[in-house]
């Protein structure tokens, strides 16, 4: 029936319904509780921003000295982190050469980056990885190619933590894989390998995981042989996210139907081949909500690196404010390592739940 | 008769205490068309599931084109290779699409390049009347769409057995007609058949022997005019009662 032919006009709906209007009464003031919230919440909104506002922005020192922040009425004392900026990114890294971390930083980004692209999934990974990695290291430790030589233990700040957490998931990932497989297989020796390994691991605070790293490794090497300290660190943190990774896969793994596993077997595809092929790729898109739970956890935890003295980002934070010039600017300090923190963990979970979508699309079950 | 090319001596097996299967004896002749039906837990799926050793017997012998099925991974793949199979609940891969379903087995197991692989699954998707279908995923198509893509994923592997594991129970009334022509087609092409199926029309009309299972043995086989015309076993009465009189 077209238009002209009906009988009651067809009409808009009432203001009060549409627009910004009608979404606000929708929403916000709907009932008498609803109503109260919205306005509790609005009340602590006008208490608290302007405030906040004029403290990080309005009264701010961006500027000067620290006896300029210390005055009466100062608010965001920024010029400490415009002072120390570079001491928190790079820690001790020779101040003439910041340029190479940056560099290094920028080819382990770019190495995430191209890893993000799902075209890229397969035997190109293959190749980025390496040569990303061996570029950072290259840039980090130099030695060659003209490049003064920079021991790990002068390293410090972002360039370290991002060392930790990248290079350390991503051993960490597939040796969780392995002994996720491992404990729902068929192999008891393996499967009670795995079982003892991850329960044992889990059990034990990542702190003491770090300690046993730094202290136990070397009783294991002979006579005047030593791992470098970051070495002994990253394999400790290797070894305990492997541990947390397994059982979040192993969640994945046991949501796939049996039917899948006698379909790849009755077509004659190998064990390896199955689990590459269809368990994996089902059950690891099923996980990546806790799977990126994980990451972003243990992005974090590459702080409690510093109780065996590396200092990671959050610690070179720490180590600025005891500038005797500088003492008593923690809020500063920690909004900027929190701002940097923040934005590496909101990149994952923004890419995780494109990531989702993107890998749902057709797929309903 | 033909020489066999399945054999079954003396197989037995238990799920735990369970005696599932009974002293299974059997010969498939190439190209014979076998129906087998029998009340629930009479042990018919796990009889054919043994055939390609999704399940494993405990006693006896199975052999398929004389290769002995024992532990020996190298008999299982072999045998593998030569057998399709079809399940109730399809199980299609969800993630690959249909094309992608029917590449995978002979990339990986036969190494078959990709273009002649595609090739060929485009050649059984047409054969199962769903080549349009071919870049959609499993979840976008109907239960009996993807029941032809799971046959057609079976061809693209060239078996020459298939196996059927009540290929229409888990499908709406009206889509059991478009899978069971297909069946029919695939036949009448001289397939070597054995079909776990309640629907006793395909069995009338394609089967070369009908057995009926009960409590894990075989308890009578004949063509199918002999055996819906003149069952001789009172159990085999009782349950062609039960199947036709609904």
């Amino acid at each position: 029936m077209t238009q002209e032919n009906a009988t009651t006009p067809v009409l808009p709906p009432p203001v009060l319904a549409r627009g910004p209007i009608g979404w606000a009464r929708a929403n916000l003031f709907n009932g008498w509780f609803n109503t109260a919230l919205t306005l509790f919440v609005l009340w602590i909104l006008v208490r608290t921003v302007p405030g906040l506002f004029d403290w990080a922005v309005g009264s701010a020192v961006w500027s000067g000295d620290a006896a300029i922040c210390r005055a009466e009425g100062a608010g965001a004392c920024w010029s400490f982190v415009a002072e120390k900026w570079r001491f928190i990114l790079f820690g001790t890294y020779p101040a003439d050469q910041h340029w190479r971390p940056v560099a290094a930083m920028a080819a382990i980004l770019a190495t995430l980056l191209a890893s993000a692209d799902r075209r890229m999934w397969g035997r190109p990974l293959a190749v980025i990885w390496p040569v990303g990695l061996g570029l950072a290291a290259l840039l980090m430790f130099g030695g060659v190619l003209g490049l003064d030589f920079v021991p790990t233990t002068l390293w410090g700040g972002l360039p370290l933590t991002l060392a930790l957490s990248v290079v350390g998931l991503v051993f960490a990932f597939p040796l969780g894989v392995l002994l996720a497989l491992g404990r729902t297989g068929d192999l008891p020796v393996v499967k009670a390998l795995s079982v003892v390994y991850i329960e044992v691991i889990r059990g034990v605070p990542l702190i003491s995981v770090l300690f046993m790293a730094s202290v136990m490794f070397p009783l294991f090497l002979p006579q005047g042989a030593t791992i470098d300290k970051l070495l002994r660190a990253q394999l400790g943190f290797i070894l305990f996210a492997a541990a947390y990774l397994a059982e979040v896969v192993r969640g994945g793994l046991q949501a796939i139907p049996k039917g899948q596993y006698e379909a790849a077997d009755a077509l004659g595809l190998s064990y390896w081949q199955k689990t590459r092929l269809i368990v994996l790729p089902q059950a690891l898109s099923l996980v990546i909500p806790p799977l990126v739970n994980t990451f972003i956890g243990f992005f974090k935890d590459t702080s409690l690196v510093i109780i065996i003295g590396l200092f990671d980002l959050l610690s070179t934070a720490k180590a600025a404010l005891t500038d005797p010039a500088w003492r008593g600017f923690y809020k500063e300090a920690y909004l900027f390592v929190g701002l940097i923190y923040f934005a590496f963990c909101y990149a994952m979970s923004r890419y995780s739940q494109f990531l989702e979508r993107d890998l749902s699309k057709g797929r309903r079950r | 008769m033909e020489e066999s090319i399945i054999q079954l001596r003396g197989v037995n097996k238990w799920y735990g205490e369970f005696h599932v299967l009974r002293g299974i004896d059997l010969d498939v002749a190439k190209g014979e068309r076998i129906v087998i039906c029998g009340p629930s837990g009479s042990g018919k799926s796990t009889l054919i599931r043994c055939i390609n050793r999704l399940e494993e017997h405990q006693a006896g012998t199975i052999r398929v084109h004389g290769v002995e099925l024992d532990n020996d991974l190298k008999h299982i793949d072999a045998v593998r290779r030569d057998v399709g199979m079809v399940f109730q609940q399809f199980n299609l891969f969800p993630h690959l699409t249909v094309l992608e379903n029917c590449t995978l087995a002979p990339m990986w197991v036969k190494k078959v390049p990709k273009a002649e692989a595609e090739r060929q699954a485009l050649k059984y998707l047409e054969r199962v009347r769903i080549p349009e279908q071919a870049n959609k995923y499993p979840g976008q198509l109907s239960g009996g769409q993807q029941q032809r893509v799971a046959i057609a994923r079976s061809l693209c592997m060239n078996p020459s057995i298939m196996l059927f594991d009540e290929p229409t129970s888990a499908l709406d009334p009206e889509m059991v007609k478009e899978v069971l022509d297909v069946m029919v087609d695939l036949a009448q092409g001289g397939m070597t058949m054995l079909v776990v199926t309640h629907e006793m029309g395909f069995a009338k009309s394609v089967a070369d022997r009908v057995i009926f299972m009960d409590r894990g043995e075989i308890v009578e086989q004949a063509p199918p005019e002999e055996f819906f015309g003149n069952p001789k076993s009172e159990r085999t009465r009782t349950f062609l009662g039960q199947v036709l009189n609904h």
